[in-house]
Formats: C-alpha cells, structure tokens, sequence
C-alpha cells in the first residue's frame, strides 16, 4: 500500500497507514477519503435499485417485481441517492478535501466535528440500510402522511430515524465550513479572492445549517406519530396532512441547492482552468449563490399546487420560483462569457462541464414549467417531474461531481488517471443519460403519472427507450470507478500542478501533506489570475 | 400540431387546448435559450481550442451592461409565464356556477363516483359532453390524486377534507383516469375511465341505470334515521338551529369567529361538533364520527345543500 | 509551590494546531456556537411553527388542555431557569477573570438549579401521568374534543420533553466545564469553553422563555 500511493514524499496518505489512523483521524484530507469511500458504496446500492426499477419498467405489467417490491425499490432509491448520496457527495469529499487548501488554511475550524460528522453519516446509514434488509420501506422518499404514518406496513420509523441522525451529520459539515471561511482564511485571502467553488460551499452551507433541523423535526413527528398515534397530521385523529407536506418541503425544496450549488462551484472552477481565464462576472456568479440559497426557502409551496393548497399561496410561490430561477440563468450565462476567447483544452474535467452546462440548462429550464401554475397542473407528479429533477440531479449534479473527482484525483492521490478512457466514459455518460431521461418528459406530458410500478401499454416505447438508456449510462459510471483504482497503482504520478491551474491547492504537492502548506502563504492576487488584465499590464 | 407522433395526448376539455399552448410557449422559450446556449458553448470550445500550452489568454473581468441584460430579459419572460399560468390556474381552479356536481370518494384503491342523479360508479366517471362538470372529493384514507391527462386537469384528493376539481369535455370518448399520488401498493392500479357521452347517451345511460336515489334523497333519510331531525327542526324552535338555508351562509361561532357553512364545515362539524359550535347553542351535540361513512357524509350534506336551494326557490 | 499548581505550570498551551493563535481560535469557538444554536432555532422554531397553527385550528380543546397544566410550577421553573442564566453569566465572567473558585460555584450553583428545573419538570409529567393525560394507551378525559386535548398534550410532552433534553445535555457539559475547572485548565487567557456553554445554556433558557407563555399562557386563553 504504501508503495502505490505517493510513495515520493510523505504526504496525508502514507503518514501513518494503519487503520486506527485512518479512523481516528481528525486531517480533513482523509476524512473526505472516508466519505469518498461510503458515499461511492451508497451510489451503487442507488444505482442497483434504480437499475431494477428500470428493468421493471420495460414492460407495462410489472414483470419483474410485485407491487410491494417496486414501491419499496423506488423509495429506497430516492433515499439511498439524496440523503446518503447527492447531499454530502461534493461537500463531504470535495470540500472538505479542498476547502482548507483554497483558502490556505491547515485544516477546518473543527477537525473533530469533522469527525464525528462521518461517525454519524455512517450510523445513520447503517440504520437505513437495517431498515432496507429488514424489507424495506415504501412511502416514497417524500413520507407523506397519512400514508407514511398510519397505512403503511413497513419500516418507516427506522428508516425516518436513519434521515434524522444522518441529517446531523449535514449540519455539522455546514457548521464547520461556515466558521472556517469566515476565520480561517490565509492572510490577502479576502472574501473578494475566494474560489467560486469557496463561495458556492457558503452558501451551501447556510442551507444546510437552516434547512436540515426542519427535516429533522418533521421526520421525528413522523415517527412520533406512527408509533404513538398522536393526531398531528392524521385527520382522522385532528391533525393536518397538508401541514406535513409544508413542513416536509420547508427542507426538501432547499435540500435540492444544498445538491446543487456545490456541484456548480465545481464547474466555476473547472470552467477558469480549462478556459484559462477569469470567471466572466465573478461578483455576480458568487452573488448568484447567495440568492439562491436565500430565494431558495420561500418557494417550497411550488410542490403543492394541486395539493389543496390556497390558489393565492400558489401564485405567491409561482412568482418566487421563478425568481429564483434568475442567479441560476446568470451563472450559465457567465461561465459561456468565460469560454469566450479563452483558450479551451478537452481533458475530461472540461467535457464535465460542458456536460453541466447543457443538461442543467435543460433541467433548469424544465423547473420553469413547474413554477407554470397552468401547466405545472398538467405534469406535476407525472414522469416530467422525474425527468427534470434527473437532469439537475445526475446531469447536473452528478456531472459536477464526476468532473470535480476527474479534476481533483491527481491531488489527492498523486496520480494521473487514463485520459482517453475518462473521455470515453463521459461520452458515453452523456448519451447514457439522455436516453434514459429525455423520454421522460415526452412520457410526462403525455400522462405516464410516477411510481407506477405498471402502466398503460401505449407508454411502453418511451418506456423502454429509457430504459436502454440506463444500461448505458451504467457502463458509463463503471468505466470510470474501474481506471480510477486502476491510476491508484498504476497511474503515473502527477505531479503539483498537472493542469496548469490557478488556485492554493495547486501549489503543494501531490498528495499534500498533512498540514497542507509548509507556511502559511501569503494572498496577493485575484481568483483565477492566469493573466493580468489589459489594466493592470498598462 | 402534427408531429406524427404523440407529444401531448388527445385534447378532450375547454381547458385542454389553453393549457397545451402554454407548454408550446414554454417548449420554444426553452428550445431557444437552451438551442443558444448549446451552440454558443459548442462554438467556442471549437473556435479557442487551445492550441498551445504557452496561450494565456486576456480575462474579460465582467461587463455590466450585459450581466443587466441577461438578467432583466429572462426576468421578463419569466414574469410573462407567471402571469400567463397563473390565469390559466384561477381558470382551472374557478368551476361555474351551474356546474353538474359529481361526489368522489377515493379509499386505496378504487375510485367511488356518486352521480347527482344517485347512480353510483366504481371506477368509471360517465359524463355529458359540452357540460361543466364539478367534482367534491375525500379520501377514506391516504391522499390521493384524481388525474385525466386529456383535460389536463388533476387535484390532490385529501383525507379530512374536501377538494374540487372541475372540467368541461368537448369530444365523446374514453380517458384515462389515474390516481397521482402514491397511495400504496396498488397505487397504479387506481386506475379508471372517464366516460363523456353525447347529452343523449348520458340521459339514456341515466335513465337506464334504474331509479336510484339522488344522493340529497338518500341523505334525507339518513338525516331521519341518525337522528339529525330530532333537534334540528325546520322551524328552529329544536335545540339545534334549522339548517334550511343554512349553506354557504356566514354563521357566527361561541368564539365570536364568523365561518361559512360549506361543505368542510358541516363536515367537520358532523364528525365533531364539539370543536365549531354555533352562537347561542348549547353544545350538546354527540359526534358521528366513527358512525358515518365518507359516502354517507356526502350525501347528508348534498340533502342541506338542497335545502338551501329549496328555500331560493321557494323566494323566487 | 502547592503540588497540584505545580502541575499546571506544565499544562500545554490550549492552542490547537490548525490555529494561527489564541484569538482566531476564540473567534472560531464563538461562531461555531452561534451557528449551531441558529440550527437549534430552526430545530424548535419547527415544532413551535406547528403547534401555532394547530393552536389556532383547536383553539377550544388547546385551551382546555392549558388549563390542565400547573401554572405554579411553571412559574417557578421559569424563575429557576433565569436564575441559573444569571448564575450562568456569573460563571463565565468569573472565568474571564481567572477566579477559579467563584467559577467552580457558579457553575456549580447552575448545575443544581438546572436540575431543579428537571425535578420539577418530573414533577408535572408525573401528575400528568397520574391525570391520565399522557398521549397514547394513558390518555383518557371526559371532553367532547378529547381528540385535540390529546393532540395538545403531545405538543406538551414533544416541546418540554425537547427542551429538557437539551437542559440535561447541558447539565452534562457544565459537568464537563466543572472537571476542567477544578484542573484550573481556565484561565484570562484561555477561557471561551466557558463562554461558548454559557450561550447555550442561556439559548435553552431563552427557549423555555418561549415555551412557557406558547403552553401555559397563550393556549389557556385562546
């Protein structure tokens, strides 16, 4: 072991090889290798249901599974990828590898909380996945009540409690990147010098500082209400069932740009490198985090226009949502300025990217029909839904998330992956993923309605073009898992800057060492200074 | 629209038509933005391809002008599509006054339709084309959601509460009906049809559904027989008021609160009279919950409604 | 010198390695706390948010169940509470000031109001308990909105119950400040362990100061 990996120099990795190290460990650097390691394993548990539920669905009669398997199949899927996934894959890896670096600091204010952040992912995954061996459950991943709290027959309380503790492991994360950028910055690291992938981390973790106890508080009630039978939103008992929803989408709306905003602070970052050049409107992509993350909580009513909720309360959140829409146009608008003579290599981190760009613009633009009142009627809760939230999920996020992992890897494990190959995988990702999705809305508008475990046969045809897609997309997602190990003892050796890039992180060795900088440096330039202005040379 | 292939299904209501050019207008906004984007993205990872590594290309920091249009254009637009959903919304959600009124009870997993004229359908929704049709629904159970793609409108369906939904067919036919909110294992077999039928056809298929009771008769009886009668006489001299006229009418509560006698009030008040009592009555009222059926509580209501529509006619 | 001050002399630096120093660590404490009780607002501002719209839905039956509650004890464990927020304050300026003794009895002084608090706290759940108020196979009240008398009552038990876990949890580490006290870990310079628990555990008082009037007051008189 400790000859394959960064065997030059004495670095994070091979300091100490020795279990008790690794999991004792308080260096942010292997506290992401952690997450890195349990977040990959829940993306294949994911993967697999999704992949059976795709199957299912090649038929119109269920072929594959009963009723109850498939409904338990697609809940645990959404579980599996959003708490124990998307939520804290770039954050819990990527950004608490690289969050210290970039602003020059040793370590997160918390090394310990860091910690114990993982400790807790770990349990509260350890509970769902008890929960998914004890056979499951099937109230979708949105646990709405009644159902959730009083006719469902399976494993709700253990699973609402797995989201619960792992929801800790969220906040904590949030808490400690907040204090860190605020009073860890390397001196000249002013807040107008930070990476984008900085700011988007901030932002980031506003939401997950303030959203996650509602989650937190509504799952308990949950499972308060199911195994007490208290009337708190069972009208058979007094309560409101409408009153779960508000409060579940108080969290899950915000949830989606905590599993977003990160990844787009990957694309900033990927953007300048592979771009050469300065993110085009820098002020106003870090703003548009911001606004985001603000905006973000006033418009959860958006998932409950046909719920019985108030028509005026729909047109309040019919007018936010599209407010909110606007920073996120801004950023894809400016990082296109940024490719602007600019000097634009291939390598596979830029092709994720560009990837971003496209598939989160179409995402994007799909959430407009949904904040449409009139139109959002026709599609909400039909196979739209789903495709839209796939294309900011995995087109989106998921691409950001691959693109940071190609950009990253020589820095964190000293070695050089197979470019050709990660070319090819995110060729073959992309149209993977289209196929799979884009059926998705035409099935959408034509009525196919979600978690349908059966269908009317007129749908089959979409139905199984996505399907083929899938398959696609996971060889896509298997090239890359198999030449990345394959680079841990194979790979060249990167050296510090394999990319040319601007950034603190680049300008140690790679892998770092433990305390990161030898001394701390010194902040004198801009973000992304590859080359001075026409004002500064003059 | 021919595209010699389905992107929307058939259009079968008023609202049909309105809401599909909505999406059209949203699918060419998007096509455009989402068309300049690719090709601007694609034409300049072509045209800067890095041709040597020693390239260092002058940033541009930022330009104002142009962060103030990208922004104030999409704005409008998208002020343009709230505007415009949000009519069509009011309009999908503002039934007409003398629409035909359809009781649903959903309950996992079947749909209970109950006609005015007292026929009672599982599954099946017959309907006169050219009609508005009004539907109040409640669920026995979990939340379920009543769905027909081809009048492209759908409302959640509440345990606890009443929602509606309306729509007017235009074209005879059979539609899907689905259920779109996952209510359990059989969620999607709540599946069903739509019937619209020629105003004929439907008077036939009416009439030859035998005499069935309309559900306001039927809830007469229950009305008798639960022992409603007993206090709430017509001349209000009982110890409960009279509820003729009563509905959709402001009363006033012990609290000083003032609500309007609907459906989700009489409801309520119904399953549990000790919560909304009236203003000068003693609050002696034992609950039915427990002791009436969603199916019964409709139609108990439907025989108030009648009341209230019996004493305007009897003005007039 | 006296042995155990002896053994201080040699204590190394509070510092932890990631800092430049003692004040960005300081700071780093402070903002860490602020942000976590910010979480812990969101956390029972939830649960607060909800029972406030179900106070206004079952005025009638919340009041009847505010009623069923002892305003005394109430009254005197908010009287407790604010008292152990002063003694609380007296603690942490003591610390400031490297007075290990006035530290050591504020904060055990604090450690015994708060289990007061918690005594009485048992107090009332265990005559609710007895009325056969508790929600589930306990519950039991004459009331034609019994229902939401025991919505009410699980409201009660989910709010205080929260809020007395997080009193015992701070009983816990005002155990922890008193070990380390007693070291003299504390110090003028190095002090902010104490500060950082006394804002939360004036957080958990302001929370009572919330709950208190929202169960007792404002639902006895809706």
């Amino acid at each position: 072991m400790s000859t394959a990996l960064g065997d030059r120099h004495e670095n994070y990795l091979n300091v100490d090889s020795s279990v008790k190290s690794w999991l004792l460990t308080t260096d942010h650097k292997r506290i992401a290798i952690l997450y890195l390691l349990a977040a990959t394993l829940f993306f294949l548990v994911g993967s697999v249901f999704a992949g059976l539920i795709r199957l299912n669905l090649m038929t119109p009669y269920g072929d594959l599974v009963q009723a109850e398997t498939y409904n338990k199949l697609f809940t645990m899927h959404g579980i599996t990828m959003i708490f124990f996934f998307l939520i804290p894959s770039i954050p819990a890896v990527l950004g608490n590898f690289l969050i210290p670096m970039m602003i020059g600091a040793k370590d997160v204010a918390f090394p310990r909380l860091n910690l114990l952040s993982w400790y807790v992912y770990i349990l509260g995954g350890t509970f769902t996945l008890v929960a998914a061996t004890l056979g499951g459950v099937d109230t979708g991943w949105t646990f709405y009540a009644p159902y959730s709290t009083v006719y469902a027959n399976t494993n709700v309380i253990v699973t609402a409690l797995g989201i619960f503790i792992t929801g800790f492991s969220s906040i904590l994360t949030g808490l400690n990147f907040i204090v860190t950028i605020h009073k860890l910055r390397a001196p000249g690291m002013k807040w107008s010098r930070l990476p984008l992938f900085v700011w988007a981390h901030y932002a980031t973790s506003l939401i997950m500082v303030l959203g996650t106890p509602v989650i937190a508080i509504t799952l308990l009630l949950v499972a308060l209400e199911r195994g007490l039978h208290l009337g708190i939103f069972d009208p058979a008992l007094g309560g409101d069932p409408i009153l779960f929803q508000d409060l579940f989408w108080f969290y899950s709306h915000p949830a989606v740009y905590i599993m977003i905003l990160p990844s787009m602070g990957v694309v900033s970052e990927l953007i300048a490198c592979f771009s050469r050049k300065r993110i085009f409107g820098y002020e106003f992509v870090a703003a548009s985090s911001l606004a985001i993350a603000i905006l973000g909580f006033l418009v959860w009513g958006h998932h409950m226009f046909v719920s019985g909720q108030s028509v005026y309360a729909g047109m309040v959140f019919s007018l936010l949502s599209f407010l909110v829409a606007i920073p996120s146009a801004i950023k894809v608008f400016n990082w296109t300025a940024t490719m602007y003579k600019g000097s634009i290599a291939y390598d596979a981190p830029m092709l994720y990217a560009m990837g971003f760009i496209g598939l989160f613009t179409i995402g994007g633009l799909t959430g407009l029909f949904l904040a449409t009142l009139g139109a959002d009627v026709h599609v909400h809760d039909t196979y739209f839904v789903i495709a839209h939230f796939h294309y900011i999920m995995v087109g989106g996020a998921m691409m950001g998330y691959l693109g940071g992992i190609h950009f990253w890897w020589p820095k964190m494990s000293g070695r050089l992956y197979p470019e050709a190959w990660s070319r090819a995988a995110g060729l073959i990702l992309f149209v993977g993923f289209n196929l799979t999705f884009f059926p998705q809305f035409i099935l959408g508008f034509l009525g196919m309605p979600r978690r349908y475990h059966v269908y009317p046969p007129e749908f089959q045809v979409l139905n199984v073009m996505s399907s083929a897609g899938a398959t696609i997309l996971g060889v896509g997602y298997l090239i890359p898992l198999i030449y990345l190990l394959w680079s841990l003892r194979y790979g060249p050796p990167a050296g510090p800057n394999p990319w040319g890039a601007k950034g603190l992180e680049w300008e140690t060795p790679s892998p770092p060492p433990t305390q990161n900088f030898e001394k701390t440096p010194i902040v004198t330039e801009e973000a992304y200074a590859y080359a001075p202005t026409e004002a500064e040379v003059g | 629209m021919s595209l010699g292939f389905p992107l929307f299904p058939e259009q079968a209501s008023t609202i049909a038509g309105q809401v599909d050019m909505l999406l059209l207008f949203l699918i060419g906004v998007s096509a455009i933005f989402a068309g300049s984007i690719f090709l601007m993205v694609i034409l300049f990872a072509i045209k800067y391809r890095r041709r040597s590594e020693k390239e260092r290309p002058r940033p541009i920091l930022g330009n104002l002008s142009l962060e103030i249009i990208w922004t104030v254009i999409p704005l409008g637009l998208a002020l343009i599509m709230f505007a415009w959903g949000a009519w069509l919304y009011f309009a999908i959600n503002s039934p007409p006054a003398d629409a035909m009124e359809v009781f649903v009870v959903a309950k996992q997993w079947m749909w209970k339709i109950q006609q005015p004229s007292g026929m009672r359908e599982i599954n099946e929704l017959h309907v006169p084309v050219d009609r508005p049709v009004k539907l109040t629904m409640t669920s026995e159970d979990t939340i379920h959601s009543f769905f027909v793609p081809e009048f492209r409108v759908k409302k959640d369906v509440v345990p606890g509460r009443y929602t509606t939904v309306w729509f007017q067919a235009t074209k005879p036919g059979e539609y899907h009906l689905f259920c779109t909110q996952y209510c359990g294992t059989n969620h999607a077999n709540m599946i069903g049809r739509i019937v619209v039928m020629t105003p004929e056809a439907y008077g036939a298929w009416v009439r030859g559904g035998g005499a069935a009771e309309s559900p306001a008769v039927a809830g007469a009886r229950l009305f008798q027989r639960s022992g409603c009668a007993g206090c709430h006489l017509p001349d209000g001299k009982g110890p409960a008021p009279s509820l003729v006229g009563v509905f959709g009418k402001p009363v006033t509560l012990t609290t000083k609160q003032t609500v309007i006698a609907d459906e989700a009030y009489l409801r309520e008040h119904i399953l549990t009279p000790g919560s909304k009592v009236v203003a000068g009555y003693p609050p002696i009222m034992p609950p039915f919950k427990g002791l009436l059926s969603e199916d019964q509580l409709v139609q108990i209501i439907a025989y108030i409604k009648s009341l209230a529509a019996e004493q305007k006619a009897k003005a007039e | 010198m006296h042995p155990r001050r002896r053994k201080l002399a040699s204590i190394d630096s509070p510092l932890q390695h990631h800092f430049v120093g003692l004040e960005q660590q300081h700071e780093a404490s402070t903002l860490g706390m602020w942000v976590f009780l910010v979480t812990e607002i969101m956390f029972f501002g939830g649960l607060f948010t909800l029972f406030t719209v179900y106070v206004t839905i079952h005025a009638e039956a919340f009041a009847e169940g505010s009623k069923h509650l002892d305003l005394l004890l109430g009254s005197v464990n908010t009287a407790v509470l604010i008292g152990s927020s002063f003694t609380m304050a007296m603690a942490v300026k003591s610390a400031q000031l490297g007075q290990r003794k006035p530290l050591l009895g504020f904060l055990v002084l604090t450690m015994f109001l708060g289990c007061v608090f918690i005594g009485i706290k048992g107090i009332e759940y265990t005559h609710k308990f007895e009325q056969h108020l508790v929600p589930g196979r306990n519950f039991h009240l004459d009331s034609p909105v019994a229902q939401n008398v025991q919505l009410f009552f699980s409201f009660y038990f989910a709010m205080t119950g929260l809020h007395a876990l997080h009193m015992v949890i701070g009983v816990g580490v005002l155990t922890w400040l008193l070990v380390h006290s007693w070291h003299g870990r504390f110090s003028p310079t190095y002090f902010w362990p104490v500060e950082v628990s006394g804002l939360y555990w004036h957080f958990v008082d302001i929370v009572w100061i919330f709950l208190f009037p929202l169960l007792y007051l404002v639902a006895r008189h809706a």
